[in-house]
């Protein structure tokens, strides 16, 4: 479904991604963990064409889209929930999601709506209130509302756990995993809680210094006692 | 207590060091050639004054009651006073108090309206901080007066075609716009306002430079003319309609004119809110990044934004063009520009009534307050600083939503 080969990509003259190759078979979810700084949100950033990637190529469906400009690849079927939830705050719940169906057959809104508003009943509740007055993991279940409304077949999440209560974290994982199981949409989760991402993943890869250092089953990657001593231990149980 | 006294003081020692060098001193005319007198009573004067000011703004103003919250209904009643006053200048010129001057007057706010309703599409909904809008406006003024004198086209047919042309340059200057984010993007578009001014200064031949063009063409309507002596085939209003001539009547049909260009503004900008390109120049000022994400195109959403606000100031500038009869690049300072853009500011971005209110403050009162002469501009001070602490977001700042719940199927 989306592959990424040999991606390099970088900020001026700081390169951050050297050479990632990752693949996300249709219908799978796969998380992408690592620490601050080790290029998670560049590499997703980058499939989506900003910043555009110097070396590697990205493939969707087969299709090379690597080189499009940012809106195309958007349309492409691939939905992008970013870093640090970016609703639009002045506008309403329901606005926002009009957003996320811009791009669509607009006779398909009503129906998108309700489904996506049966993942999230919270924000049914909440549809004529501002986005920026909602609670943080109101917002991101607002942002990944706003991504479904275009109805991609890949959904990139970027960080959907940042900042918020772990039993709200747990809540958001929870329809993730529904999206992916019930619409079957393909997930690539991008994470710095492990623990929560490799348990809902099918497989998951690690990333050290823009490159991938480790990859396998979510089970495998959990077990493994180098990411136990990196990620895990002391951390969120 | 000690903290307003100490932020009064400073206020007033900041006024008495700005006050020293402009109020200070006066050359005097004595004997032998000039010479300097001080004036420190003065200073002294607008010291004690900015320190009272500052303390009664310290003190007083948190003292004050608060404005209770508004209704729920409070929407509904913006709606009844926008309609109320659409019926107020529908009927305004046939009032028994409105004069010919307070025709003329409400002509040239409905003027600013349209071009604060304009200028709204760019700023207040798309977020681009525009300080060149009178450009525009001076493209639509120009081209009617040259299409009219050039090619003897009437005001109906270079009405739209001044839109066109002052949405054309929207595309032009928007453009090097493009790549650039806030502060930036008012630096660029004052300098290109400018270079279309000193365009219009300096091209003699085309434009008549300083000199500006002058007798340009009245309007008709449905080739009805306003003159005393209707020109060959024309008939005058006055004879059809069967009333004495009186030049009031063109007063009034301008007032009439401008008053149905303003609606239409702010009539489409009201639908095109509702539609997905409106939706997307306010999601794009809410965050550029998401848009992307979205998939939206940021260059079409801001040029179409650019080319549309344009357009209105276009019809604005030829709507003024036949007014006034005569043109030059004087009217079209950056001056104009700063008008305008206060107008949105203080209108509060994006509400179309606020701009209303705001337009007939800021250009209405100075015009009524004209017997004031020279304090003039010191009441349109005064009237800037009061709203800015009292309703710092603009005078209407909230938003409305273009959708609710109800209303989706």
């Amino acid at each position: 479904m989306l592959r990424v080969e040999g991606l390099c990509s970088g900020y001026g003259r700081i390169q951050a991604l050297h050479g990632v190759d990752i693949h996300v078979a249709k219908g799978e979810i796969v998380t992408l963990v690592g620490a601050n700084g080790a290029g998670k949100t560049t590499l997703l950033m980058t499939i989506c064409g900003n910043p555009r990637a110097s070396a590697g190529k990205v493939l969707l469906d087969g299709e090379d889209i690597t080189r499009l400009p940012t809106h195309l690849i958007m349309r492409k079927g691939l939905a992008h929930s970013p870093e640090g939830r970016r609703v639009f705050p002045r506008m309403t719940v329901l606005e926002n999601l009009q957003m996320g169906a811009a791009l669509g057959d607009p006779r398909h809104f009503d129906q998108d709506l309700e489904r996506t508003l049966a993942l999230f009943p919270r924000l049914k509740e909440r549809l004529n209130q501002r986005g920026g007055t909602l609670s943080g993991g109101e917002q991101q279940m607002l942002a990944i509302a706003r991504a479904l409304m275009s109805r991609p077949q890949v959904l990139l999440l970027d960080e959907p756990s940042l900042g918020l209560a772990p039993l709200v974290v747990r809540h958001i994982f929870e329809i993730i995993a529904a999206i992916n199981r019930d619409h079957g949409v393909t997930i690539f989760l991008v994470e710095q809680n492990a623990f929560h991402a490799l348990k809902l993943a099918h497989r998951g890869y690690v990333m050290v210094n823009g490159k991938v250092a480790l990859s396998g089953t979510g089970a495998e990657l959990l077990a493994n006692p180098e990411i136990r001593a990196h990620y895990l231990d002391g951390g969120v149980s | 207590m000690t903290a307003a006294l100490r932020d009064a003081l400073l206020a007033g020692f900041v006024a008495a060091a700005m006050a020293l060098p402009i109020l200070g001193f006066r050359l005097v005319d004595s004997a032998n050639g000039l010479s300097l007198a001080g004036r420190f009573d003065l200073v002294a004067w607008s010291a004690a004054i900015v320190f009272c000011g500052r303390l009664a703004v310290k003190l007083v103003l948190p003292a004050l009651p608060r404005l209770p919250a508004p209704p729920a209904a409070f929407g509904n009643l913006r709606q009844i006073a926008g309609w109320g006053m659409a019926g107020f200048a529908l009927v305004l010129p046939f009032l028994p108090f409105a004069d010919r001057n307070l025709v003329d007057k409400a002509t040239l706010v409905l003027i600013y309206v349209m071009l604060g309703w304009g200028l709204n599409i760019v700023v207040g909904l798309a977020g681009l901080l525009d300080l060149g809008f009178v450009a525009f406006y001076a493209v639509g003024a120009y081209s009617y007066a040259l299409l009219s004198q050039t090619f003897g086209l009437s005001f109906w047919v270079c009405l739209p075609l001044a839109g066109v042309f002052a949405a054309g340059f929207g595309i032009l200057l928007g453009f090097p716009v493009l790549r650039l984010r806030g502060d930036y993007i008012a630096i660029v578009t004052m300098g290109l306002g400018e270079i279309i001014r000193v365009i219009l200064q300096n091209w003699q031949d085309v434009t008549g430079g300083p000199n500006g063009i002058s007798g340009i063409e009245r309007p008709s309507l449905f080739g009805l003319s306003f003159k005393a002596v209707p020109p060959e085939g024309q008939r005058s209003f006055a004879e059809v309609v069967g009333l004495d001539f009186s030049a009031d009547h063109r007063v009034i049909f301008l007032y009439f004119l401008i008053l149905v260009l303003a609606l239409a503004t702010n009539l489409f900008t009201l639908r095109i809110r509702r539609l997905p390109v409106g939706r997307a120049w306010e999601a794009l000022r809410e965050d550029e990044i998401a848009c992307r994400s979205l998939g939206i195109n940021p260059t079409t959403v801001k040029l179409s934004a650019f080319a549309l606000g344009a357009m209105f100031a276009g019809f604005a500038g030829s709507f003024f063009a036949t007014r006034q009869g005569f043109i030059s690049p004087e009217s079209f300072t950056f001056h104009e520009s700063a008008v305008i853009l206060a107008i949105v500011v203080l209108g509060g971005m994006g509400s179309q009534i606020g701009i209303v209110l705001a337009a007939l403050l800021l250009v209405g009162l100075p015009e009524w307050f004209r017997e004031l002469q020279q304090f003039r501009m010191l009441a349109f001070g005064g009237a800037m600083v009061l709203i800015m602490l009292w309703k710092p977001s603009g005078l209407l700042s909230h938003r409305e939503p273009t959708i609710r719940l109800g209303e989706t199927r």
